[in-house]
This record gives C-alpha cells, structure tokens and sequence, in this order.
C-alpha cells in the first residue's frame, strides 16, 4: 500500500447501503469488471464511467449498511476508486473492503466537496485538502485491519500467515 | 461486575474470559455460504492452495438467492457449488429446499450458546436460539473454511426490553420496525442486541426469529435471546449439536438499554426507501399499492401464513394488485399444504411461489414495474432493492401485507382480524 494516495473525491451522504453500491441483480457472478460497471447505479447513474483511477469515496455515516455482499467494496475497487473515507462504516461492509485491501478510513468528511483533491498520507494520518488548505485527520485503524490491509487484503494475509495474528 | 450474553459466548469461543472492546480469535461452530456469496468465498479459498476445508461437517451450503436458476450464468455458479460441496463433503440444499437462515434453525445446525457465521447479513436470525451468529463477508468466510476461526471485536451490548402483550393485529415484525425506527439504522453499531422481557418470552420461537432477523437493520451485529422451554423442545426433536444456553447477567455492563411497552404499538409500516422510516400503519392507510408479497427468512413461516390466510380466506385480492406467496421451506410450504392455507390463499388470488428468497433482494422473480408499489413482509426496502430502482417498497407484516392486498392500498388489518 502506497504511503500517499492522491484522487478526487466522490461525496456520498448517510446510509450508503450495499444495494445502491451494487444491486443485487447484478452479483451473480465471478466477473468484476462486469460487476464494476453498475457500481452505485441506481443512486449515481453514471458514475462508473466518471470514476479515475486513484479517485476516493467520501462518505457519511454507516457507509455500506445492509447486505454482507463483497461484491459492493469489489465492485468499488474494479471501479477504480483507491481509498474510501467515511464518518463510520457498517460493520460488515468495513472488514470486506479491508479483506479486499481496499484503503478503508474513518475521518469527518462533512468539509469534503465533490471533486475536492484528496491527499491521504498514512504517515502523517491525515486527508489534506491541499487547495483549501484543510487538514484532516484520520482515525487509526485497529492493528488486525491494519496488517492485513498492509498484506493487500486477507488472502495474501492468511497465505503468508496461515492464521490471524492479533499481538504485535 | 457480571458479564453479557454476547461476552459470554465469545469467551466460550476464545477459551479465555473476554469482554466488550476485546479483540479475540473465536472459534467457528458453523458456517453458511449460499449462491450470492459463496462462489466468491470459494474462488478466495482455493488461492490459499489448501485441498480441504477445516471440518466439513461444520458447513452449509444453500442455493435459495436465484431459485430455479433463471439464466445459465446462474445455472453455473450453482454447478459450482454442487461441485465444490461433493468434492468437500459439505451438506447441500438445493434449489427449492428453501431459505439458508429457516433451514439452518429448521434442521436444528446451531444450539444455543453456539457461534455461527454465514455469508448473509441476516445470519443474526438464529440468535433467537440464543446462538451468537453474524453476517461476515465472502473473504472472511474464505478464512473461516481454511481456518475454522475469525477475528472479532467482542461487541457491547443494547439491552432491549419489550414488556406487555402485544394487542390484536400486532405482530413480532411490528415491535422490531417499531424499535428500528426508534434508534435508527445505525443506533446499535457495533453492538449486540439483547431481545428480551415478557413480550419476547410469550413468543413462539417463529415470532422470536422475526426480531432476531432484523437486528441488523438497525447495525446490530446480533441479536440474543435467553434459550427457554420453548426453544429446548424444538432442539429436542432434532437431535443438533449439544446447548449450552448462556445468558446476560443482570449485573452485566450494557452499552444501553431500552425498553418498549409492546401492549401501545399498533401494526407499523417502514416506508421507502429507509428501513428506520417507520410510521403506525393509519399514517399511510391508502397508499396504492400494486404487489404484495408475504415469504422471505423475516416473515413466511406457518404461522406467518396462517394469519395472513385469517384474513384472506373466503376472500378475493383486489383486481389492481398482486400477491405473491413464498413459504421459506420445503417444510413450511408442506405443512402449510396439509393446514389448507395454501389452498385458501391462492384461491384468494395468490401465486405461489417456490421456497426461496430470489424476490427479496431482487434477483429473481417479482420484480416490480417503474412507479409501482410494493408491500412486503421483507426486511429491506432499499430504492432497487426488489430488482426495480423506479418502484417504491414498504414493509410491514403478514397481516398488514395480506390485508393490503384485499383493497390494493394501504390497510390496517385488524379490521380484518376481529372475530
């Protein structure tokens, strides 16, 4: 995982649940860039086609609520998006964007505008909002998340674990 | 200081005395996949390289999302779970054995005091047997099938305490909308819910797995009940795992607690497209509707049908309205037949549906036209949810949705109920 990610954001509000991510007709099936090109469809229409590659979700509260489906953080990550920030997360839509090693984040996004260019340095733990001067800073993410979003997601954690680790 | 219900499992899990915030490796007692979420756990697994899973007989694999598979893309992913739980010697439901979350309960796969995990949010359902199970995603079942373990965070707990009895036309979805609109869709985040009081001890075990469904609805990560009489001799005839019931303290630290008075709570609506917008059903009484559909793991069990079929017998649907009927199980579906309400409700003008949850989340069957209306015994009523972005859905109970689809709007059923 690089130590700087740079994108534009794409704000979302409150309750962004997995069905407006990608509708369940859509997740019968292994291909993901089939998957990709319907991502927030029915909330953004269009959407997949605006996405540059690095761009950043910004959300609100309890983004990705409801279904356990993997396909919404996949359909995100096919899309192209390289990090999602939100106010807080749904539990399970949080772990499977970090199993997808999707750079998942909790911070206040309530300053971030559509296309705001997004600086997220894990170094410092900050979003930068370099052309209005914002500095932001970031939640730490537990030491669990953080290692296998390190690995690059849990397959390449437990392929190079076996196991879950939780002492450092 | 005593110890919650959910810290009590987790540590029974773990081998070690853990509490809320605590980060643990639990063990596994079961794990669900079905045709939405496993094909991708599957995919996941065989990158670890590993032939096997870790113990077969504690996993399920059911094909209920798109059933009978309606296209050939779907037809060969369900080949692929056939395959994958031969060659793994895991159990298989097949199409048109019915929803994962009624067959597990059904086939008595989990006990109380157990810790289960399925690739469904609505996993939560079997904590109405006193089993702390959640839903985790398609990679972390991956690990689960390699490891037989999963990281948690032991969650804190909201106590919810329903007192009184419920009026006439009042059921167990009316009192969980009814809390779901009160704290929100996120009001228990992180927690566990503790379904508890009178109310919920006066409640058959169909009842209980309706509250204990929706406990996701509002972030829950599960939602507990205590194991009583009731829930022993349904275990009883099954001859599952071995319980080992465990309950809250009442010295337990709880994150919060509420307490509803079930005896003032008339039938409930959840209006489009929010789960939490939750209205008493005289607020929206004539709203057209045009499909209703009582089924799915929230609300299409015997006695879901039996009280719908109290209203509808010797009656006739309204000519502006559908009504699909889908019984969560072979079972179901089979004593329902045996009762007779099968026959009155689609003699009432119901199609019959077979046992599964393709309507639900909108992959297969009974998606509605742009602009229609939907009510449904469902627990989500997301925009698209049912397969059409331009339709509007509500949810609310089987008497509500049976006694709607009478008039082909709105109707509270208890006009209907009165004897």
């Amino acid at each position: 995982m690089e130590s700087v990610l740079k994108g534009r954001a794409h704000t979302f509000g409150d309750d962004i649940n997995t069905d407006y991510i990608i509708a369940g007709k859509y997740t019968k099936t292994l291909d993901f860039a089939a998957l990709a090109e319907h991502v927030f469809e029915d909330i953004a229409p269009g959407f997949a086609k605006k996405v540059l590659p690095g761009d950043i979700v910004a959300a609100g509260r309890n983004f990705g609520c409801g279904s356990s489906r993997e396909q919404a953080p996949i359909a995100i990550k096919h899309a192209g998006i390289g990090a999602i920030l939100a106010k807080s997360y749904a539990r399970i839509f949080f772990r499977n964007a970090i199993n997808q090693g999707i750079p998942a984040f909790l911070c206040d996004t309530g300053e971030i505008e559509e296309g705001d260019s997004l600086l997220v340095d894990l170094g410092k733990n900050v979003v930068e909002l370099p052309d209005r001067g914002k500095i932001i800073p970031l939640t730490p993410l537990s030491p669990v998340m953080l290692d296998i979003l390190r690995e690059g997601g849990l397959v390449a954690y437990l392929k190079k674990n076996g196991t879950y680790l939780l002492s450092r | 200081m005593g110890k919650t219900a959910a810290e009590k499992i987790v540590s029974a899990h773990v081998h070690e005395e853990v509490k809320a915030g605590d980060f643990v490796i639990a063990d596994v007692d079961l794990a669900m996949i079905h045709d939405t979420t496993g094909p991708i756990a599957i995919k996941a697994f065989e990158e670890y390289g590993r032939k096997r899973v870790w113990d077969p007989s504690k996993m399920v694999i059911v094909l209920d999302h798109a059933t009978p598979s309606p296209n050939e893309r779907i037809s060969n992913l369900h080949a692929l779970l056939r395959s994958f739980a031969s060659s793994q010697g895991i159990p298989l439901f097949d199409a048109g054995e019915g929803v994962c979350h009624q067959l597990v309960v059904e086939q008595g796969l989990v006990a109380p005091g157990g810790l289960a995990v399925g690739a469904d949010s609505h996993t939560c359902t079997y904590g109405a047997l006193n089993v702390f199970a959640f839903g985790i995603g398609s990679t972390d079942m991956s690990g689960v099938m390699l490891t037989g373990k999963l990281w948690l965070r032991v969650p804190g707990t909201m106590k919810v305490e329903f007192r009184g009895a419920m009026p006439e036309g009042t059921c167990a979805k009316d009192l969980m909308l009814h809390l779901i609109g009160k704290i929100g869709s996120d009001g228990a985040d992180y927690l566990a819910l503790s379904l508890c009081g009178e109310t919920v001890r006066e409640m058959s075990l169909s009842e209980r797995m309706t509250l204990s469904n929706m406990a996701i609805e509002c972030g829950a990560k599960a939602g507990l009940m205590e194991a009583d009489e009731k829930t022993f001799a349904h275990l009883k005839a099954l001859g599952g795992p071995v319980p080992k019931p465990l309950w809250d303290d009442d010295d337990a630290d709880f994150a919060s607690q509420v307490a509803i008075d079930a005896s003032a709570i008339p039938p409930q609506v959840s209006r489009p497209h929010s789960v939490d917008s939750v209205v008493p059903v005289t607020e929206v009484t004539g709203t057209e509707i045009h499909q209703a559909y009582i089924g799915t793991c929230t609300n299409g069990r015997l006695e879901d049908l039996r009280i719908a079929a109290r209203v509808l017998a010797g009656r006739r649907i309204s000519g502006n309205c559908r009504l699909l009927v889908c019984p969560p199980s072979r079972k179901v579906l089979t004593e329902a037949l045996a009762e007779g309400i099968i026959a009155q409700l689609v003699e009432a003008g119901a199609t019959l549906l077979p046992p599964g949850c393709g309507p639900c989340p909108g992959t297969h069957l009974g998606v509605p036209g742009d602009g229609e209306r939907v009510i449904s015994t469902a627990n989500r009523n997301f925009k698209g949810r049912m397969g059409n972005n331009k339709a509007e859905i509500y949810l609310a109970s089987p008497a509500t949705c049976a006694a709607s689809a009478l008039e082909g709007k709105i109707t509270d059923p208890r006009k209907y109920l009165r004897s």
